[in-house]
């Protein structure tokens, strides 16, 4: 009672230390105890950004924090308070059409987050209330009550399980959408509820939980449930992992179980899990700000150098105040620095189109549409799981393009997770099946090679081992689902290789039966039934790495078995029987085994007394109950015998060789990540082709080091070895080589985690990459390409767009004149330009799909942000700067007549300027154009749409007098510039010009290509022939098949 | 992660040419083979394009004079010299003495020309109102406020026509004068200032307010002419249906230029006898010199000029056309040789494996 008291006064402290108190089915204990109500958090999920009420202020306030946005927000604002020559509405209109947009989308995501959240919330869930079957909705759910889940139903918040149909107390539960692993795993119940599968049984339940605030480590959870029986003493019972079903995860092949909520709504591990929607940024989004910057810096300068010289050009009398254009009064006496500042900003406001305010939403835009192609892929669908490939977030699509490192996990990943007896040894002699088996299910008692026999009493012990050593359970033929096999049991586990054990002793002739009645039953060759009483589990963990069991045997003996991998079991042995089994170890490993040992110790009666004592207390602790127990389980395992050792194989995937070696090809480095031994793991290096023959291996294991004092020099100097041969190698590449598995050019390194503890003090990870995803990302990268080329396309035009305007002040006498009509200000990022670059990010394949599958190495080019690097910067800057000097001189030169039309007639300035921008729109749109070398009839109905749609818009724009405007300035301009033979030959010829020096590279890089292409063809004929014909051939199907994201 | 199951990609995706990026397309390849006789073509024909702007161009005959008065350069350097420092100056008259050794074949169109002008200054060009010019009533009471200072007058009236740009309306004005025979009489030569504006303009964009009493003074009733204006905007002409706002000089003049030195279209000379264009033989053009230019620099020209299909003269772009139509040439060779070059070098390269 005090310790309780005094841990809820810790808990103010910090909200994960200390413990929470729940009450079973909210019954309070007795009346004495005072009933203190915890508050707990409801069920309810929420993952979106959004409400209906905040989503205006809140998604406003984030889209202005975007830079350009902001920068158009301050450019607005300027037009509207100062005296600027275009109106608010030029920047206002585009702003208010990106922030919409952009609006829109957002809100969009948001909606199916909202309602993806009350598919969860609202579904329907079963709680025990007065006995009674209760519905309700999940969100409902209150700390403390007691909940019914059904088979294949997902656990609608983290529960503790309290019983279930089965008489044992245990389920099966998959928490694929949690870690992604598939396999059933076991949870318990405690003893002291398994019977209580009743509504009417479970309500009478008395019982209290204390367990630990809630905390986002899934495989972790510490708690005590105290059960008052009708004496007033309470039982208490220890509360582990095994005991707690975590939302989200699925209950498989059991029909229902009681459990109660202990974590509800966002203070489940999953929710604790959900890092929330953090804006990510990719490189390319990193990179457009940098240059924007650079627009920005670009734009300062020149209203700068255009309000300098304009004070310069004033200084004399007739320039400032000419007669025919007198100031007003108030103009006279505005202070002069009031002035200058008033017309830096005006130059701003009329330069401020360098910065193209639909960027980011084309790129947006372009993100959130490629997402759509992605997950409607069809060949990233799988026939077998039913699912496409699911897009989470848009923000970083290009990134897939830019991937340098791919982190693998090796069971389950590189390989199928399928686990196959292939041998044992004991004492030494080796046992192997040599059926040719197909499923190991059907056929047992296949023909056995015993190479030669060991005793016959040391083989049924190892074989009792395997079958009594593991954690495997019966699946009943009732199941649910999965295949009935009439005569045959089915096992699950959560580890394949535990059933790939005991279906290896089932073929040796002993049979694991199942438990009855907490009796492991085990069929002997003599097709006797044994029985043993489980006495204690020491689960796997993979800091240990062994597992072990300790059970009676009929005759009262006490004996424990152990498994565990060779670095785990060996120390633990007599030292004079580790030599035989381990050179059987270590040739299998280097077959790409994974391999076990199996070691037993008998426990005398007094001995277990003492065990099963030191067991029980740290099972109950509540404080580091994980570091007692470890050190109990250490005590435990030690003195034992081996027995000998198994082999199991793990297939690799299919085609999991190619993909590594296509993802090799394109420059990716593979790091493989794994927790076998460190033989085995090269060999399936090896098998993937991590590892060519050529390969250089690096190693930097406990072997090459050595166990010695001087480990860290030792460590120190193969360290500078090392890097001294690969920098002797890559002069230039100074990266750190000093983390895992790496493959680089013709070198390997391996490097196990002990030696990874002593470089980085820190223990060795596992990282999960599905296997698919990494598919994913090589075929990712045509898409990745065009929102790389789109940014500097995109910022181009608007240079070659506002440099005219610039231009044009040296010849207005800086007096801030636009050059272009208003609404074309408006209109040129919305409606003239932003379709057609839209269209050609989203649908243009340069390189088409056969080739870019069938050569990986393309994938290099466009890393790094290939094409937004500085070089391509600078060329579309200078090239954009050609383009707008064409455009304004051009037309300047053309002015110099007396008359442009064959009656004489005079053409003012704002036909000069849609000259320019007609020029403009054409180039911009025409050079897309040429870009362009995939046209579907989008892109077609885009480009040609989008001219039309300027002329036509020209016309309608001209053609009317419009009330609301000021002024009338363009009115029939177009149709009369259009009147005009020279106009329409000028326009041509400065189209023509425009596009020269892109003609003129698109030509030369096809006489390149195509020799190229012609060479590289050659080259790969010859390569086919003569070198691994049955590899190239399968590469090359095996992306066909895999990527089309195009 | 995501909270439900369902939420994943459950169904199979649909297999339309769309969704699975195999829309048909056209991939063009721009090769040499097509491109080569591409830019032979387009060489050739902008050099044919150039050669014809170029002898168009260089078939319009242009005759200027600059009457601004610097330095005794024609009669007028008295009047420039009268109106100097004053405003408004005082009126005077100067005349320019030229003469046709051959016909200079028409139609001949008179221009002046201003440079120094900024008539794109942007408080110059903003300075206007729109709304009355297109004849509303109420806004020719209430000027627009982008014409101040040119927005009421002294006494609080509100000029009509407001702004900057219809205060400085350019009033020089010209009649032409041919001695047939030398020592002869000279003879006015008939000057059509009609349709000198965009007919747009002249007869949509321009409409003077609902007349009074059929009276169109009446309608201006109650607003100030622009300080600079010798007479109401009324008055601008005697023909009735040239004058308020709907004036041919007007219309033209508030167009405004797009660069500093701009010329704007005067007169046409198509009538009776000069239909042809101007005859050889001795001219006067007697000029009435009321603009003040010297102020600010700038200076007056007048210009006599034929129109080909193709505008006045103008040399950039039939020579533009040549530059780029030889270039396109050139280029053509150089790419046929870089190919010849290439195609060799793959040959060589196709023996060697």
């Amino acid at each position: 009672m005090f310790r309780r008291t005094f841990s809820r006064f810790c808990a103010g402290e910090e909200k994960r230390v200390g413990t929470r108190t729940v009450f079973v089915g909210n019954h309070p204990i007795s009346e004495t105890e005072a009933y203190i109500a915890q508050r707990f958090c409801d069920n309810r999920i929420v993952s979106s950004k959004y409400t209906l009420w905040n989503f205006l202020p809140k998604n406003l306030f984030e889209q202005f924090r975007r830079i350009a946005n902001f920068y158009f927000l301050i450019i607005f604002l300027v037009q509207v308070t100062v005296d600027t020559p275009t109106s608010p509405v030029t920047s206002g209109l585009p702003l208010f059409f990106v922030i919409t947009v952009t609006a829109i989308k957002q809100g969009y995501e948001d909606w199916l987050r909202h309602r993806a959240d009350n598919e969860v919330n609202k579904s329907t869930v079963y709680i025990i209330e007065n006995a009674k079957r209760v519905r309700k909705e999940s969100e409902k759910i209150k700390v403390g009550d007691v909940v019914e889940v059904q088979a294949d139903e997902t656990f609608p918040c983290d529960l503790i399980l309290l019983s279930s149909c089965t008489t044992d107390g245990t389920c099966y539960v998959t928490t694929a959408s949690l870690d992604g692993e598939s396999n059933c795993k076991t949870h318990y119940a405690v003893r002291d509820t398994i019977t209580l599968c009743t509504a009417e049984s479970i309500d009478t339940l008395r019982a209290a939980i204390e367990c630990e605030q809630p905390q986002p480590d899934l495989y972790k959870f510490v708690g005590r449930i105290n059960i008052y029986s009708n004496s007033l003493e309470a039982v208490a019972r220890s509360l582990g992992p095994e005991n707690l079903l975590l939302k989200g995860a699925t209950l498989k092949n059991t029909k229902k179980i009681y459990g109660v909520a202990v974590y509800t709504g966002m203070e489940t591990k999953m929710a604790l899990n959900y890092q929330g929607k953090s804006q990510k940024r990719s490189a390319v989004e990193k990179s457009i700000n940098a240059f924007l910057i650079v627009y920005l810096f670009i734009l300062l300068t020149k209203a700068a150098v255009c309000t300098t010289l304009k004070y310069v050009w004033q200084s004399t009398p007739h320039n400032d105040e000419p007669w025919y254009n007198q100031k007003t009064q108030k103009e006279r006496e505005t202070l002069k620095v009031l002035k200058m500042f008033t017309d830096f900003l005006s130059f701003m406001v009329l330069f401020n189109f360098i910065i193209p305010v639909s960027m980011y939403v084309t790129v947006e835009m372009q993100k959130f549409l490629g997402s759509f192609f992605i997950s409607w892929d069809k060949d990233f669908y799988d026939e077998e799981i039913h699912e496409g490939a699911l897009v989470n977030t848009s923000d970083l699509n290009e990134e897939l393009g830019q991937v340098d490192y791919v982190f693998t996990d090796k069971t389950g990943t590189l390989t199928e997770n399928t686990m196959e007896f292939i041998e044992c040894c004991i004492d030494g002699h080796k046992y192997k099946s040599v059926t040719q088996e197909v499923d190991g299910l059907s056929q047992t008692d296949g023909p056995l090679t015993y190479f030669d026999k060991a005793d016959k009493n040391r083989e049924e012990l190892f074989l009792r081992a395997l079958c009594l050593c593991h954690t495997v359970e019966i699946k009943t033929n009732d199941a649910v689902d999965g295949v009935t096999e009439s005569a045959e049991l089915t096992y699950i586990s959560s580890s394949p290789d535990e059933i790939a054990l005991v279906k290896g002793a089932k073929r040796y002739g002993f049979t694991f039966l199942g438990n009855r009645n907490g009796l492991m039953r085990v069929e002997n060759q003599r097709k006797e039934i044994e029985e043993y009483e489980l006495l204690h589990t020491l689960n796997f963990d993979s800091v240990r790495r062994r597992m072990s069991v300790i059970v009676k045997t009929q005759r009262g003996d006490i004996l424990l078995f152990c498994k565990g991998a060779d670095s785990a079991i060996f120390p633990r042995v007599q030292n004079h029987e580790i030599e035989l089994t381990k050179a059987h170890v270590e040739r299998n490993a280097m077959d790409g085994y994974r391999t076990l040992c199996v070691a037993f110790k008998e426990i005398a009666p007094d001995d277990y007394e003492r065990i099963n004592r030191q067991l029980l207390e740290a099972k109950m602790a509540l404080q580091d109950r994980e570091e007692k127990m470890e050190k109990v389980f250490d005590d435990i395992e030690t003195n034992m015998n081996l027995i000998g050792a198994t082999a199991v194989e793990d297939k690799l995937q299919d085609q999991a060789a190619e993909t590594i070696e296509a993802l090799h090809a394109a420059g990716l480095k593979v790091w493989v990540l794994t927790g076998d031994k460190m033989e085995t793991a090269k060999s399936t290096c090896y098998a993937c082709r991590l590892f060519q023959t050529s390969t250089e291996l690096l190693e930097l294991t406990t072997k090459t080091i050595e166990e010695s004092e001087r480990k860290e020099d030792r460590l120190h100097e193969l360290l500078i070895e090392y890097r001294k041969k690969l920098l002797h190698e890559f002069p230039k590449s100074t990266r750190s080589l000093k983390k895992a598995w790496t493959e680089h050019q013709e070198y390997g390194l391996i490097i196990d985690g002990s030696t990874l503890s002593l470089i980085l003090n820190s223990s060795q990870d596992s990282g999960s990459n599905n296997y698919k995803s990494i598919f994913l990302q090589i075929c990712m990268k045509c898409t990745a390409v065009l929102c790389c080329r789109m940014a500097p396309l995109q910022k181009a035009q608007n240079l070659c767009f506002i440099l005219p305007q610039f231009l044009y002040q040296f010849f207005c006498g800086f007096s801030q004149q636009p050059l272009y009509d208003a609404a074309y200000l408006t209109m040129y990022n919305i409606c003239f330009t932003s379709l057609p670059i839209l269209a050609y990010s989203l649908l243009e394949q340069h390189i088409n799909i056969d080739t870019l599958t069938s050569d990986p190495r393309l994938y290099m080019k466009i890393t790094g942000n290939a094409m937004l690097q500085l070089g391509p910067f600078l060329y579309w800057t200078f090239l954009a700067a050609f383009e707008g000097m064409v455009f304004f001189f051009g037309t300047y030169f053309l002015f110099q007549t007396a008359s442009l039309e064959e009656n004489g007639k005079v053409y003012g300035n704002w036909t000069f300027g849609t000259i320019v921008f007609t020029v403009l729109v054409f180039t911009v749109t025409l050079k897309l154009a040429l870009d362009t070398r995939f046209w579907t009839w989008i892109n077609h109905f885009v480009i040609w749409g989008s001219l039309a749609f300027y002329v036509f818009f020209s016309f309608f724009w001209g053609g009317i007098i419009w009330p609301f405007l000021k002024q009338q300035r363009m009115y029939f301009v177009f149709a009369q510039m259009l009147s005009s033979v020279s106009t329409w030959l000028a326009i041509i010829l400065l189209i023509f010009i425009s596009l020269f020096p892109e003609i003129l590279l698109i030509v030369l890089k096809n006489v390149k290509r195509r020799t190229a292409r012609r060479n590289l063809s050659c080259r790969r004929a010859s390569d086919s022939l003569s070198a691994r014909p049955s590899v190239r051939p399968l590469l090359l199907r095996t992306f066909s098949d895999e990527s089309n994201i195009l | 992660m995501t909270w439900s199951a369902t939420a994943r990609g459950a169904h199979q995706p649909d297999n339309t040419a769309f969704t699975q990026q195999r829309l048909p397309a056209w991939q063009p390849l721009l090769s040499a083979s097509i491109t080569l006789p591409l830019f032979f073509c387009a060489g050739l024909a902008f050099i044919g394009l150039g050669l014809g702007l170029y002898y168009s161009s260089n078939g319009i005959v242009e005759l200027e004079h600059d009457y601004t008065g610097d330095a005794g350069s024609s009669n007028c350097s008295v009047c420039a010299a009268e109106g100097q420092g004053r405003a408004p100056p005082p009126p005077c008259s100067c005349a320019w003495y030229f003469s046709l050794h051959e016909l200079f074949p028409g139609p001949v169109y008179l221009y002046y020309e201003l440079s120094s002008f900024y008539q794109n200054n942007r408080r110059y060009g903003v300075s206007r109102d729109d709304a009355q010019l297109s004849g509303l009533p109420s806004a020719l009471r209430q000027p627009a406020n982008e014409c101040a200072p040119y927005q009421r007058s002294a006494t609080g009236l509100p000029i009509a026509p407001c702004g900057a740009i219809a205060n400085s309306l350019f009033n020089d004005t010209f009649s032409l004068w041919h001695q047939h025979q030398p020592a002869g009489p000279y003879v006015e030569v008939p000057l059509d200032r009609a349709a000198i504006a965009w007919w747009t303009d002249y007869h949509v964009k321009f409409r003077n307010p609902p007349l009074v009493n059929g009276s169109l003074a009446l309608a201006f009733r109650g607003t100030a002419p622009p300080p600079n204006w010798p007479r109401p905007v009324y008055e601008l002409s005697a023909d009735p249906n040239n004058t308020g706002f709907v004036n041919q000089d007007f219309v033209v003049w508030m167009r405004t230029a797009a660069l500093p030195t701009f010329r704007k279209l005067y007169a046409r000379i198509r009538q009776g006898d000069y239909s042809a264009g101007l005859p050889r033989g001795a001219y006067r053009v007697n000029i009435s010199y009321n603009y003040p230019v010297r102020a600010f620099g700038g200076h007056k020209l007048l210009i006599f000029s034929n129109i080909s299909w193709m505008g006045g003269k103008n040399p950039f772009l039939g020579i533009a056309y040549l530059v780029v139509g030889a270039l396109c040439i050139l280029v053509g060779f150089a790419m046929l040789v870089v190919y010849i070059r290439y195609q060799d070098q793959t040959d060589d390269d196709d023996d060697d494996e």
